[in-house]
């Protein structure tokens, strides 16, 4: 068990991490999400006792790092794929890390042959590709047969195929009883992997749960609903009437309504008792991914705006149409807000945010109707997307990625470990 | 036991890069090969000297020649040793693995400096043995008075060279700016330092030129070194001891 108490880390005036506490337990994947430059990759080399806290103070087993005893047969770690002397063949490598540690050179075979590089393993590591630089760092971490694992990135430039294996690694190794700690910036890859979720940003704890909780307290269901684009006071009754019936109504970039609180037949029995036509109405599912980027929209340090390419542009011939800025460039600057009654059971949402294919919204083919695509620009006022400067126009994004995201994200939902065994963190502990 | 794993894997890694062999066999070559022309041109101008300088012609000094530029590969050896394993990031690996890092920088320079003294002897032997064959009748025999002493000296002095620089790099980290530091002091800045009148006094204190003493046999007639081969080989040894103790010092305080 890995265990941080009000961990902080200060370089100069910076703080790179503050106050983090938190437990990893064995038996489990945890997963170790956030931004770019959050202080995943400081907080694990502080638990390594590579670097030294400012403040508090992380344990392994109850033993600080440097204390521990023959570290390396405990503690499994992959920090930095590309840490390999480039002209050292991978076997040589690695033989001279079980050296450090006192394993025999019979390992280095063992698990040169587990990642797949046993053809390769003479060969010298400056013609590896990054994945396998990943696979070659992952055997390091495995070398010792170790009770705790850390990976740091570990599937940064793996091909699908190393990706599925890295996953179903770690829940093996995870089954096994061992203590698995994974960092990554990617919420998607996270929900199938991990049991457990810590997010950071900016060096605090923004959240410390389980995927299962993690998913009930932030994917919620919502429905589109987009009335004529002809007729403005329509949207405005139908907005007015979903209000009064308790629905929480906000309006989406191109003009349709995104209605959270109410299930689908309702919306439109509204609509029909207020009169309004529909041209859309379409059930969605907010992405994980999408909860974690609203966590942590407030703590990215590194946000792209549009490129403005000024001075680079011939002014537009009159009449011609301002070029359609393509979907998601430009960082989201805007999530939807976290669905109503947060963490409750949601009378919507609730049924069907586990077993989300079968539920009413939870198609997961349904979001493919690209919600942010220029839709008929001519006719549509609204969706018109007229070229703002920096931050505003990347609020075109949003959709994008909850359609991008949803598809990927939901359907595995009930495959994960949340959805099958739910119990098994708890268990463990 | 930590420290024999320590010394295992130093070795592995020592032997299974390329640039170890390049600089180790590069000192050879430039030692010996320099130390055998100097020898030689030595013994055809020997006639042509005047009767002083026929005097203070130290032979075996002179087939010591090529050591001026053959420690500049010992220095990118020492430095390149250490400061591998932070220009690739190895250093997180290694010191998660062995965390005492005490033990680690022990055992890595360990391993290193033997090696390093293992191919220094053997230099400072052979350029010895065919400086001397260059120089014929002008040359001397190990068994001569302070013969030995030079020859093993100097082996000492081109080992002490690469431990020196492992010092500094294990301060410095970065292999470029280790670099950067070394090569000019020792090509230039101290020999500058030691030919200039007014400096002379400090630059015979720096590591080469007091280490340097040892290779010396016939001291020259207006010899006012205040101190002796031992003497300067033990000032050498105490700026290494420094440089290893600031590298120790700052590997053990600083975040890896």
């Amino acid at each position: 068990m890995i265990e941080a108490v009000g961990l902080t880390k200060r370089y100069g005036d910076k703080t790179a991490v503050y106050n983090l506490s938190f437990q990893v337990r064995p038996g489990a994947v945890t997963g170790f999400l956030g931004p770019n430059g959050s202080g995943k990759s400081t907080t694990m080399r502080m638990i390594l006792g590579l670097d030294n806290p400012t403040a508090g103070h992380v344990t392994i087993g109850g033993y600080p790092y440097r204390m521990l005893p023959n570290a390396a047969r405990q503690v499994g770690a992959l920090l930095d794929a590309k840490a390999v002397h480039g002209g050292r063949s991978a076997r040589n490598h690695l033989l001279s890390l079980a050296q450090l540690s006192g394993i025999p050179a019979r390992r280095v075979d063992e698990v040169l042959g587990v990642v797949g590089l046993h053809e390769v393993a003479r060969r010298r590591s400056k013609g590896f590709s990054l994945g396998m630089g990943q696979r070659l760092g992952i055997a390091a971490a495995l070398l010792g047969d170790p009770q705790v694992l850390l990976f740091d990135e570990p599937v940064n430039g793996l091909d699908p195929e190393g990706i599925l294996w890295v996953r179903n690694l770690m829940k093996s190794l995870a089954a096994e009883g061992r203590t698995v700690f994974v960092s990554s910036h990617l919420m998607s890859e996270m929900a199938l992997t991990a049991d457990h979720l810590i997010v950071i940003g900016r060096g605090q704890l923004l959240s410390d749960m389980s995927v299962k909780d993690f998913i009930s307290a932030n994917s919620a269901d919502f429905a589109r609903v987009r009335t004529p684009d002809t007729e403005p006071r329509q949207r405005e009754k139908l907005s007015a009437a979903l209000t009064g019936a308790g629905a929480r109504v906000l309006p989406e970039q191109d003009g349709a309504l995104r209605v959270t609180g109410l299930p689908l037949p309702r919306v439109s029995d509204i609509a029909h008792e207020a009169g309004v036509r529909l041209w859309e109405l379409s059930p969605h599912q907010a992405s994980l991914e999408e909860a974690y980027m609203r966590m942590t929209q407030g703590v990215v340090d590194y946000r792209s705006t549009t490129d403005q390419r000024e001075g680079f542009h011939e002014p537009l011939p009159p009449g011609t149409q301002p070029p359609v800025p393509v979907p998601g460039q430009g960082q989201p600057g805007w999530y939807a807000p976290p669905p109503p009654g947060q963490g409750g059971p949601h009378p919507a949402a609730a049924p069907g945010v586990p077993q989300a294919p079968a539920g009413p919204y939870g198609a997961p083919g349904a979001s493919g109707a690209v919600p942010g695509a220029p839709v008929a620009p001519a006719a549509n006022p609204y969706a018109r997307p007229v070229p703002r400067p920096g931050r505003e126009a990347a609020a075109d994004a949003p959709p994008a990625v909850a359609a991008t995201a949803a598809p990927a994200a939901t359907p595995a939902v009930p495959a994960g470990p949340a959805g099958s065994d739910v119990t098994k963190p708890e268990d463990a502990r | 036991m930590t420290a024999a794993q320590v010394v295992r894997s130093e070795w592995t890694k020592i032997r299974s890069v390329a640039s170890t062999v390049w600089t180790l066999s590069l000192a050879v070559v430039v030692t010996i090969a320099l130390g055998m022309l100097i020898s030689a041109l030595s013994a055809n101008g020997f006639d042509g000297m005047d009767p002083r300088q026929r005097l203070s012609f130290d032979p075996t000094l002179t087939s010591f020649a090529g050591m001026s530029l053959g420690q500049l590969a010992m220095i990118v050896f020492g430095v390149l040793v250490v400061s591998n394993e932070y220009s690739t990031g190895m250093i997180r690996t290694s010191l998660a693995a062995v965390p005492q890092r005490g033990v680690f920088l022990a055992g890595k320079l360990g391993v290193a400096t033997a090696l390093a003294l293992v191919v220094s002897t053997a230099t400072a032997f052979a350029a010895f043995f065919l400086g001397q064959a260059m120089l014929g009748a002008h040359g001397a025999s190990l068994g001569d008075d302070g013969v030995l002493r030079a020859v093993i000296g100097g082996g000492l002095y081109m080992t002490l060279i690469a431990v020196f620089s492992m010092g500094v790099a294990t301060m410095l980290r970065s292999p470029m700016l280790s670099l950067g530091i070394l090569m000019p002091f020792f090509f230039l800045v101290s020999g500058i330092l030691g030919n200039v009148d007014a400096t002379r006094r400090i630059g015979r204190f720096l590591p080469d030129q007091a280490g340097s003493r040892i290779m010396r046999v016939v001291v020259p007639l207006d010899d006012d070194t205040p101190y002796g081969p031992w003497g300067g080989l033990g000032i050498m040894v105490l700026w290494v001891v420094a440089a290893l103790a600031g590298g120790y010092l700052l590997l053990k305080k600083r975040d890896a």
